[in-house]
């Protein structure tokens, strides 16, 4: 196949193909490379082995980040299907107002982390906040202290990431819901199944490609969370919800430690990569095998 | 026996049916009170606040918050409120969209028609950019804007948002133009045209429902992000959102909740307008981003 044939088509993919490598590929190459110098202030080829990870392992600040994100990320992913989930079911009850409701339940999805993260501050705020609503209607044993409590407080993140991200499961699923055959919920009310076990029993396994590109999607997104929790909390109180992506940051940008930053990026390149192999290997490779035979 | 879901609305309401608008009426609630939280806060006043419930309606209502957020609130040592940030938000959104949405179709028309031995392999590399945190290529890539002299500018936060927008774009535009039929893209091939006449004569006369997919997915993208404008957009172009931040994380002064949440409503306002406004094609970004093809 000679080198100019839609050579058209190849110029037009250069861009993509020039960013791929440059950026994705890259970059990703650059920064394990330099996560193994001792790099501080500017990058330099300084060797040191893995010096970087054994000291990032020792951190105690990077513990509580990845014990944050397992937490966050469990209770996230969670909260996320199981309310996005019985939203749609809710939804598709032939209810009077469907689309105000469903209005209603995706609007914190078009909003940012920041926003979201600088709302639900203002609302859990322990002055001023819900916990003082209550107190004034005569709820003096109501607590809702979680943004200065160090153990509580990445569960409020987590509130906030499930108020705004719900919507978007929600949507999955009620597309999946859409699409289920009509006879099916024909043949199952002849049965005389109970509404809710059909819903858990029947319908749920089919829409296990929905739930499935659901919680990828969500799962990639949980390791990157940054934004969210420097509006919230801003990582405190302490380092209580730290992250990740928070402590790549910081050693960047504020503690001049680069060296230390490459490592740690790295160590969330890694996690993704553990997320999203399993799914691209089913995806892609075993349903491809499974449609040729 | 239980009413079908898919059948006729049923003509008397069930106990059953009364529980379950009870039910989603106290989820809508839940997910507007943020929404009421924000609002109510900007109209009143901060002795206001100070003594009455965070969820009473303002005794008085109170406007001073609004114009306040909007030209005069700090940020560090300047005082111009939320109006540059706005204005920079624009700066980087408009041009972003374009660049970034018309590479993306582009892509998407070569991928989907003009096949090319080792497209797709880069194609797949592109879509793995996707998921990978943003943390561990900002270093790289603040190196690279910097070797080519755009770091800390309006292009090379333009860049950035285009390298970014590109797998998700691109996928839809692909999987789009390869649900239309072929016979179209053959008969044109035989009346003579080429590579860049089919693409404007044929097939962006056709584009406009998935272009308005993408345009909105890019512009609330684009205005929500928060990270790439903290690091790539320099002082000068810093996004509303970076802005917002700097004005309510300000540790010192008192505290003024009412400016604080007029400025939140003003930076979500526009990716609500959009959401509000798009509605049923916000739906669609989200299922065509979703759906891997």
């Amino acid at each position: 196949m000679s080198f100019y044939r839609n050579i058209a088509a190849k110029i037009a993919l250069l861009p993509m193909i020039v960013i791929s490598l440059t950026v994705f590929v890259g970059c990703i190459i650059y920064s394990f490379v330099y996560s193994l110098t001792n790099s501080k202030l500017v990058p330099v080829m300084n060797y040191v082995g893995f010096d970087q990870y054994e000291r990032l392992f020792k951190q105690r600040k990077w513990d509580v980040a990845v014990e944050n994100i397992f937490i966050y990320g469990f209770v996230f992913t969670i909260g996320c299907l199981i309310i996005g989930f019985l939203l749609a079911v809710l939804i598709d009850q032939k209810i009077r107002g469907e689309s105000l409701f469903r209005t209603i339940f995706l609007y914190p999805y078009a909003m940012s982390f920041v926003v979201t993260g600088l709302v639900w501050k203002w609302v859990l705020n322990p002055t001023f906040g819900l916990e003082n609503s209550m107190h004034m209607w005569g709820m003096t044993w109501f607590e809702l202290d979680w943004l200065v409590n160090r153990d509580l407080a990445i569960y409020a993140v987590c509130i906030a990431a499930v108020w705004q991200g719900a919507g978007f499961v929600m949507v999955l699923m009620l597309a999946g819901l859409r699409g289920i055959d009509e006879d099916i919920w024909k043949s199952l009310s002849i049965e005389g199944v109970a509404k809710w076990k059909s819903y858990i029993f029947v319908i749920l396994p089919m829409l296990r490609p929905m739930v499935v590109t659901a919680i990828v999607l969500i799962a990639a997104g949980v390791v990157k969370v940054y934004d969210l929790i420097l509006a919230l909390t801003s990582g405190g109180p302490g380092y209580a919800t730290t992250t990740p992506a928070m402590y790549v940051m910081e050693n960047f940008f504020s503690r001049a430690n680069l060296g230390q930053a490459f490592a740690a990026s790295i160590i969330m390149f890694i996690s993704v990569v553990c997320i999203l192999a399993p799914w691209a290997f089913y995806e892609f490779y075993l349903r491809n095998k499974y449609a040729n035979n | 026996m239980s009413t079908i879901p898919k059948g006729p609305r049923p003509k008397h309401l069930t106990v059953g049916r009364i529980g379950l608008y009870c039910f989603i009426f106290m989820c809508a609630l839940f997910f507007l009170m943020p929404l009421y939280v924000m609002i109510i806060t900007s109209l009143k006043d901060m002795d206001e606040i100070r003594a009455a419930n965070i969820l009473n309606l303002p005794k008085e209502l109170s406007f001073y918050a609004w114009p306040k957020a909007w030209s005069q609130a700090c940020t560090g040592f300047v005082c111009e409120g939320l109006k540059p940030g706005f204005i920079n938000s624009v700066k980087i959104t408009v041009p972003s969209v374009i660049v970034s949405v018309a590479l993306s179709a582009l892509n998407g028309y070569a991928l989907a028609f003009w096949r090319f031995r080792g497209a797709y392999f880069f194609f797949g590399l592109c879509m793995f950019g996707a998921f990978i945190p943003y943390q561990v290529m900002v270093y790289p890539l603040l190196k690279i804007e910097d070797f080519l002299g755009i770091y800390s500018s309006l292009p090379g936060i333009i860049l950035v948002h285009t390298i970014f927008g590109m797998p998700i774009l691109t996928l839809i535009f692909r999987n789009f133009y390869a649900s239309l039929p072929i016979d179209l893209f053959k008969a044109a091939r035989i009346d003579g045209g080429n590579f860049i006449k089919i693409f404007f004569y044929v097939i962006i006369p056709m584009s406009t429902p998935i272009t308005i997919v993408a345009v909105i997915l890019q512009v609330t993208g684009i205005w929500n992000d928060f990270l790439l404008g903290l690091v790539f957009a320099g002082r000068d172009n810093q996004p509303m959102t970076v802005q917002l931040n700097n004005i309510v994380q300000v540790d010192y002064g008192v505290a003024e909740y009412n400016v604080d949440m007029s400025a939140t409503i003003l930076t979500s306002l526009v990716p609500l307008f959009v959401y509000f406004i798009s509605g049923r094609w916000f739906v669609r970004g989200i299922a065509a981003g979703a759906i891997k093809g």
